[in-house]
């Protein structure tokens, strides 16, 4: 071990950074939820206080539930979500496996193309990607904004999980294809495996940003059918009048997903980012 | 069961020829090792049996049959990989079963098959552990079961011993002998240690730069070495080289000491002879040596030494706890049919 980790004055000014941080971090949080539970007339007043006897109210919860369909988005938000890192990971974790393991012409070229997303926002095509869909008839469906999200989260998903993959044992696979495993399935059964950690990260990274879009939603599918929560929790914010109960409880209730998928990830997601840098 | 034979295999890594024409014919059941400096092509000639590597020309044939286009699931080898290539998340069990599984085997024959290798490597005990929780020699006796359970026509080992310590490797040498003894499979083994190589193979294939340097038994490779590489290569203390000339009768070696040959020509020779070959003769010995460094092993004596009369540097290895000062000096006599004489242009051996 080293010394740093040993000396408690360095221990101590870790952890106040660390908790520092952490009251940052969660403040926001914290406020919103808080003042959800809350009168319209005690959120102004007091924004920072916990709700007590004479404050509490659950108005904004049950204008939500009444007004729109919150299930429907919820649904249609999990779904893209979930849809879109399904086919995030796969297809990302598949031209990773390819690009570390086979060598063929202009390798590299591909490597550095496929990272070239990174660096560009896909929102820069709005307007082409919307063209698109409307000559495909995806507008107005969850398959357009599973797509954009899909291309959006490819570039960094193939970037890390190229290198992940270039650590996994040459012999391992050679030993696979010795025993007589397809290239499939050493893909699935051997390497797979063992980028979970890697895997996990990329699934973190992308699925905040696509769970909290409002962009695309209301570009490609404002409709009715299709809204999204973000998008659906517009409809509370007017352009004279917002109802901040309600807007604070759809948020609170917007946060709950996204907590359980990154309990369900982090364990693996600590795994990923140390492992890399910790050897 | 099968012979190989590789004909005239080539391997070329775009302009770069890193194998030349390698021609080789291994006899059905024998343990055949590789052995060369790291960098030499010996794993890329054994990953060429495998069909890791494609063929850039030439032939491999398992059995009587053309293999270089054939997957190597198809080439029916086995394989021992250095570290061990055991799937970290399946058990031992399922490690050995996993190919015959692939292979569509009925379930029971795959239980009887993995048992009965279990039995012969004795790993029954740990069959439901997984890699992480058993020691570098059991990984490597599970690799090894991985490989027996497929019932293979050739084994392929790629250096897998030179994780193991020292004592350890002694022993697993030894097993792996028996083992193939006892299966009976014809087998490749890819070593960088010569003693390895000495010990293990029927055979022994000396590689050097991509070219067959020698092949032969070890006694052949000890006592008649085709090169100044394979002499050099073989044996621990290595060859003690000595630039000398033939007068047509007499070597002479630097310094003036003067070595009856019956060699008739007048020609520059290197000559090799090995330090345990030095017999020691005060009285008249032709070679004579100031000993600088004495290294006592208990069984043999090393004498590190400047030749007299040049500043050529050799070993000499007495039997027994030798008695001698450092700073005195030891004369030798060098037996002819110790000698070894080596053209010092194509460092290719010179028969008397």
């Amino acid at each position: 071990m080293n010394k740093a980790r040993r000396n408690p004055v360095n221990m101590i000014a870790a952890h106040g950074i660390l908790i520092a941080y952490t009251i940052i971090a969660l403040f926001p949080v914290v406020v919103i939820l808080i003042n959800s539970f809350k009168t319209r007339r005690a959120i102004f007043r007091e924004p920072l206080a916990v709700p007590d006897a004479e404050s509490f109210s659950t108005i904004g919860y049950q204008t939500v539930f009444n007004q729109g369909d919150f299930f429907l988005y919820f649904q249609n938000s999990m779904i893209v979500t979930v849809a879109s890192l399904f086919f995030v990971l796969l297809f990302g974790a598949m031209a990773a496996f390819a690009l570390a393991e086979y060598r063929f012409k202009g390798n590299t070229l591909m490597g550095l193309y496929l990272a070239l997303g990174i660096m560009i926002p896909i929102r820069i095509g709005t307007v082409a990607i919307l063209e698109m869909m409307v000559a495909t008839g995806l507008v107005n469906t969850l398959w357009a904004l599973i797509l954009v999200y899909t291309a959006q989260g490819l570039p960094l998903a193939v970037f890390i999980l190229s290198e992940f993959m270039r650590t996994v044992s040459d012999d391992l696979k050679n030993a696979g294809r010795i025993d007589g495993l397809s290239e499939y399935t050493i893909f699935f059964r051997l390497v797979l495996p063992l980028v979970r950690p890697a895997m996990a990260t990329v699934a973190v990274f992308n699925m905040i940003p696509i769970w909290n879009d409002l962009w695309f939603p209301l570009i490609l599918a404002p409709a009715e059918a299709t809204k999204t929560l973000t998008l659906g929790s517009q409809v509370f914010i007017g352009q004279f009048v917002t109802d901040w109960n309600a807007v604070l409880s759809a948020l609170s209730m917007a946060i709950l997903p996204v907590m359980v998928l990154y309990v369900i990830f982090s364990r693996q997601l600590i795994r990923g980012i140390t492992s890399g840098a910790v050897k | 069961m099968a012979n190989i034979s590789l004909n005239s295999l080539t391997k070329k890594y775009g302009s770069t020829e890193v194998l030349h024409h390698i021609e080789a014919e291994i006899e059905d059941g024998e343990f055949v090792v590789i052995v060369g400096p790291s960098g030499c092509g010996k794993s890329t000639l054994l990953r060429m049996v495998a069909g890791l590597e494609s063929v850039t020309s030439g032939d491999v044939m398992i059995g009587g049959n053309r293999v270089n286009d054939l997957e190597p699931a198809n080439r029916d080898i086995a394989m021992v990989f250095q570290n061990y290539a055991l799937y970290p998340h399946m058990s031992v069990r399922q490690n050995m079963a996993y190919g015959l599984k692939i292979r569509g085997k009925p379930k029971e024959e795959i239980t009887r098959r993995v048992e009965e290798a279990a039995d012969i490597l004795e790993i029954g005990a740990y069959l439901d552990r997984k890699p992480r929780q058993l020691s570098g020699g059991q990984r490597q006796r599970v690799a090894m079961g991985r490989a027996i359970v497929r019932d293979p026509q050739v084994f392929l080992f790629d250096e897998p011993l030179s994780n193991l310590d020292a004592k350890l490797r002694v022993q697993m040498r030894l097993e792996i002998r028996k083992l193939q003894k006892r299966l009976g499979v014809t087998s490749i083994f890819v070593t960088h240690d010569q003693v390895e190589a000495m010990t293990l193979g029927d055979r022994l294939m000396v590689l050097n730069g991509g070219y067959v340097e020698q092949f032969g038994t070890p006694i052949e490779l000890y006592e008649r070495p085709a090169s100044v590489f394979v002499a050099g290569f073989i044996g621990s203390p290595a060859m003690n080289f000595i630039a000398g000339h033939s007068d047509g009768g007499d070597l002479i070696l630097p310094g003036g000491a003067k070595i009856r040959t019956n060699l008739s020509r007048k020609a520059d020779i290197l000559v090799g002879i090995r330090p345990e070959h030095l017999v020691r003769n005060d009285e008249d010995g032709a070679i004579s040596m100031q000993v600088e460094v004495l290294e006592h092993l208990g069984g043999v004596t090393l004498l590190h030494g400047p030749l007299e009369g040049s500043d050529q540097q050799i070993v000499a290895s007495l039997n027994g706890i030798s008695v001698v000062e450092v700073g005195e000096t030891v004369r030798f006599d060098a037996p002819e049919r110790a000698l070894h004489l080596f053209d010092p242009a194509t460092e290719k051996r010179i028969e008397a």
